[in-house]
């Protein structure tokens, strides 16, 4: 059991927080011919747009309201109106998410009654789908903001059930933790048992780096606004993450469609989980590709425990992150040397470790020197400076990971994400000096033998 | 006051741009109206940072929500040869209560933690639109901690809703002008102190002119900012010429040393090898007239001579890979015409350039080394436009910034950085070369005939 502890500091010193709107913005980026735009300052976009740049190696489609402050202190509706009029015109998007930022929270903009305005004026937008999310920077962070876009998206498109036959599809809710890797491989281990997923969003099409045939000034693909509009025709819902539970909910309310909630796919038991409820669903046997894989994992953590048993492991990143990761370490026998993360969640109580720090890269610095060191850090590229500054090697994961190549194909969901992710720390941890079982050791026994 | 502020760096009498324009014109100030829907570029706070944040032992301190700090810290490649605080991100990262109760109080602690945690030569804190809204006073606050804390706390009142990221960059020279320049008086002035303003040591072009000043003996007092401490600029004012590059950023700051220390200032770039020379002689020259030994400018044409001469000769084994290519160059400010005169040294042939940022006189200059041929200079190229340029075959490659990068890569185009994020440096002599083996590496890549083959089954 560990306890949570949030010092509410008055300095936060190399931030681990991204802000709630890039979130909700990333959540947008699923959605097939879109554009969304912030309703705030210019510079508001122009930061989340270079750092998912930066991340996906991927041109971003996102616009701004461009908010002066005249516009601020006099209310921003004209430049929404304009915003969503000019976006229709250049881009001709199937849909806009229009998210507020702290700037427009503060002044107190009623954006949901604004729109509701500007579509009963302009015809140009009655084909577009308008999703408005508010999503300030005060409250939240990244995990916050996309669960806000993905809950908004159900209230303002899934309508109310018809009598229309159920399809063989379940619905598919990832939390922002997932790459479109880890999309991409659950859309696989879905279709091993004869289901389609409608996965929203579906990162897996959009920015999973891909060279399309023309020029497109929205995203490059992803979930349409008429498949999420079918989505009470699914079977079931699987959504992944705790920040997830709010819109799983939602859409059961609005559909009926039951949902399971899965806190990680990542882990023999987590994935156990996870096929249990496609296998109930589906109504048919785990398939022997499956069975294969969760073999292939099983040897996976035979072969790879040697190296994580008494090694340590600090983990920094949103909570769901740090959950799935800090499951995985402590499952495969490691201990977790320091834990920080975004905002409290009540569920990382259950994490084998002391303390959650809800801080930053300074919390997670001062954490791993009062451990007395440790062997890995789990983090995103943020923490590259505690990690030169201490020598202590850095898997990068999470988000924005802008110095290592392949961020969106880092798979860790599912039996062969996770015994790929096994080997991948594994071979981390077996390079660094101080363990019995490393490779150096074999070799100076065998010699000394011989 | 802000508002003032604003009004007086639009109508700069310095800016070559500005005094080009008609009294009407002028009034209207230098700010285009940002369109809603279709606009791109940072705000005055990214601004102010980009202008300050080389500053390396001060600590960069952000008043505000996550966003302005937490999505942007420690991505700008300058680079340091001493303290890495710089690279440290710090806000006070305004969550509701902050914003209910106003978040003041909560600034003055930040600062009183950072000063105590980190000891910083300075503590620069930006304000904030969120933070300005509420009315929350940075300058009093700032003021208030100088006085208690013993450390200089320096307000950068650049809010990002005030406009554009260009605006930014003159108010956070502003801020070095009000507040740190000339409050360090150093003991060992000599007569071949220069300052060079608009350099920020993007992946260590420092040193790739650093030397050649040190050859002529002529020591640079401060680089506002890049690589600079903290105190080298605010003694920067005993300094006996300013060179300004990337001039519209921090051109007011020039004229306010001008005005104030009669520190003559000249505007050029360190980009391209004749402007390179045409930089060194004019820095030699505006010391001579300061009282410097008139011999250093006949040393500096040696060194031109030298210099060019190596530069050329070097560039020469470029010519036949490069022979006959033809590249689109898209940048936003960096004066581009010396780079034309390169790349055509090198027999490469220069599509097209924009000039969004460039002044008149630049732009007559760029017009004469392309022939002038009009519809070569572009105010801004829309990205289909752009896109359609590589795929039929109008443009071999690009060199711009990061945002129009995958419009060049998405059309299996060879690309390279050219703006502030690049990791490397294309300063002076040897940055001009450097430009051009990074082009024949990209455009000589192997890749380009693979991914531009058609999949054997797409094949008729």
């Amino acid at each position: 059991m560990a306890l949570i502890v949030d010092h509410n500091k008055a300095l936060s010193t190399s931030p681990l927080k991204i802000s709630a709107p890039l979130g909700a913005s990333l959540a947008f980026m699923g959605m097939k011919g879109c554009l969304p735009m912030f309703h705030g300052s210019q510079g508001c976009t122009a930061f989340a747009l270079v750092m998912m740049v930066r991340h996906f190696r991927e041109a971003i489609p996102l616009q701004t309201t461009a908010m002066n402050e005249i516009s601020t202190i006099l209310g921003g509706m004209d430049q929404v109106e304009q915003g969503l009029l000019n976006i229709a015109r250049r881009a001709k998007p199937e849909i806009i998410g229009l998210i507020s930022t702290a700037l427009t929270e503060t002044r107190g903009e009623d954006m949901e009654g604004d729109v509701r305005q500007i579509r009963a004026r302009n015809k140009e937008l009655h084909d577009i789908a308008v999703v408005d999310v508010s999503a300030p920077d005060f409250a939240g962070s990244l995990e916050t903001g996309w669960g806000k876009a993905i809950a908004a998206m159900i209230r303002q498109l899934v309508p109310a059930p018809g009598n229309q036959a159920k399809l063989n599809r379940v619905n598919l809710l990832p939390g922002c933790h997932l790459t479109p890797g880890d999309v991409e491989a659950l859309k696989d281990i879905i279709a091993d048992f004869g289901l389609e997923a409608v996965v929203l969003p579906d990162l897996s099409d959009s920015l999973d780096g891909h060279v399309p045939d023309a020029y497109t000034p929205t995203t490059l693909g992803g979930t349409s606004v008429a498949q999420v509009r079918e989505m009470g025709r699914s079977r079931l819902t699987i959504a992944i993450g705790e920040h997830m539970r709010i819109s799983a909910k939602t859409l059961q309310e609005k559909t009926g469609v039951p949902y399971v909630l899965l806190d990680r796919v990542t882990g023999l038991e987590a994935v156990d989980r996870l096929m249990v409820s496609l296998s109930s669903v589906a109504g048919v046997p785990v398939p022997a590709r499956q069975r294969r894989a969760r073999s292939q994992l099983v040897d996976a953590m035979l072969d790879g425990h040697f190296y994580f048993g008494g090694r340590s492991v600090a983990i920094a990143g949103e909570p769901s992150l740090v959950w799935t990761m800090g499951k995985l370490v402590s499952d495969m026998g490691a201990t977790i040397a320091a834990a920080v993360t975004t905002q409290a969640q009540p569920g990382l109580a259950e994490l084998k470790t002391e303390r959650v720090i809800v801080g930053d890269f300074e919390d997670l610095e001062d954490q791993i020197l009062e451990a007395g060191g440790c062997d890995l850090i789990i983090a995103n590229s943020n923490a590259r400076q505690v990690s030169a500054g201490h020598g202590i090697p850095l898997f990068r994961a999470g988000f924005p990971v802008f110095d290592r190549l392949g961020a969106a194909h880092l798979v860790s969901a599912g039996y062969r994400g996770t015994r790929d992710l096994i080997t991948q720390l594994g071979n981390i941890l077996m390079e660094r000096p101080g363990h019995a079982h490393s490779e150096h050791d074999h070799e100076h026994k065998a010699a000394a033998a011989g | 006051m802000l508002k003032a502020k604003i009004k007086e760096l639009m109508n700069e009498p310095g800016c070559a741009t500005n005094q080009a324009k008609s009294d009407k014109d002028r009034k209207k100030g230098c700010g285009k109206t940002l369109v809603p829907g279709a606009a791109a570029g940072g705000c005055a706070f990214d601004g102010a940072k980009i202008a300050l944040q080389p500053i390396t032992d001060v600590v960069h301190l952000v008043h505000g929500p996550i966003a302005c700090e937490g999505n942007s810290w420690d991505t700008r490649n300058s680079w340091s040869s001493g303290s890495n605080l710089y690279r440290r991100g710090f806000t006070t990262d305004m969550g509701n209560l902050d914003i209910v109760n106003g978040g003041e109080k909560k600034l003055y602690k930040a600062i009183k933690q950072a000063i105590a945690r980190y000891k910083p030569a300075a503590v620069f804190v930006y304000q904030t639109c969120v933070a300005s809204l509420i009315g929350d006073d940075v300058d009093a606050v700032c003021r208030a901690a100088t006085e208690r804390l013993g450390t200089p706390v320096v307000p950068v009142n650049a809010p990002g809703f005030a406009g554009s990221k260009n605006l930014g960059n003159r108010l956070g020279g502003e801020a070095l002008f009000e507040h740190v320049i000339g409050t360090v008086e150093p003991d060992d002035v000599g007569p071949c102190d220069i300052n060079i303003l608009g350099e920020y040591n993007v992946a260590g072009e420092l040193d790739q002119f650093r030397p050649l000043l040190a050859r002529l003996g002529i020591r640079l007092r401060a680089s506002i900012t890049g690589d600079a401490r903290y105190r080298e600029v605010a003694a920067c004012h005993t300094a006996k010429a300013n060179m300004v590059l990337c001039s519209q950023a921090l051109i007011t700051l020039a004229r306010k040393m001008k005005e104030k220390w009669d520190i003559p200032y000249y505007e050029g770039s360190f980009y391209g090898i004749s402007d390179t020379s045409e930089a060194l002689r004019n820095i030699a020259r505006m010391l001579v007239e300061k009282g410097a030994d008139p011999s250093l400018i006949g040393r500096t044409e040696d060194l031109i001579a030298e210099e060019e001469a190596k530069a050329w000769a070097r560039l020469e084994e470029y010519k036949p890979r490069l022979a006959g290519k033809k590249v689109l160059l898209y940048t936003g400010g960096v004066k581009s015409w010396s780079v034309i005169q390169a790349l055509q040294e090198v027999g490469m042939e220069v599509v097209g350039s924009s000039v969004r940022k460039a002044t008149e006189a630049d732009k007559k200059k760029a017009l004469e080394r392309l022939g002038g041929d009009e519809d070569k200079l572009a105010d801004a190229i829309t990205p289909r436009d752009m896109y359609a340029m590589f795929k039929d075959g109008k443009a071999d490659m690009m060199l711009s910034g990061g945002r129009s990068q995958f419009v060049a890569l998405k059309a299996r185009t060879p690309w390279i950085d050219i703006n502030q994020e690049r990791h490397h440096g294309f300063a002076a002599y040897d940055g001009m070369v450097a430009m051009v083996r990074e082009i024949d590496l990209s455009i000589n890549n192997p890749i380009w005939a693979q991914v531009r083959a058609p999949a054997p089954w797409e094949v008729e």
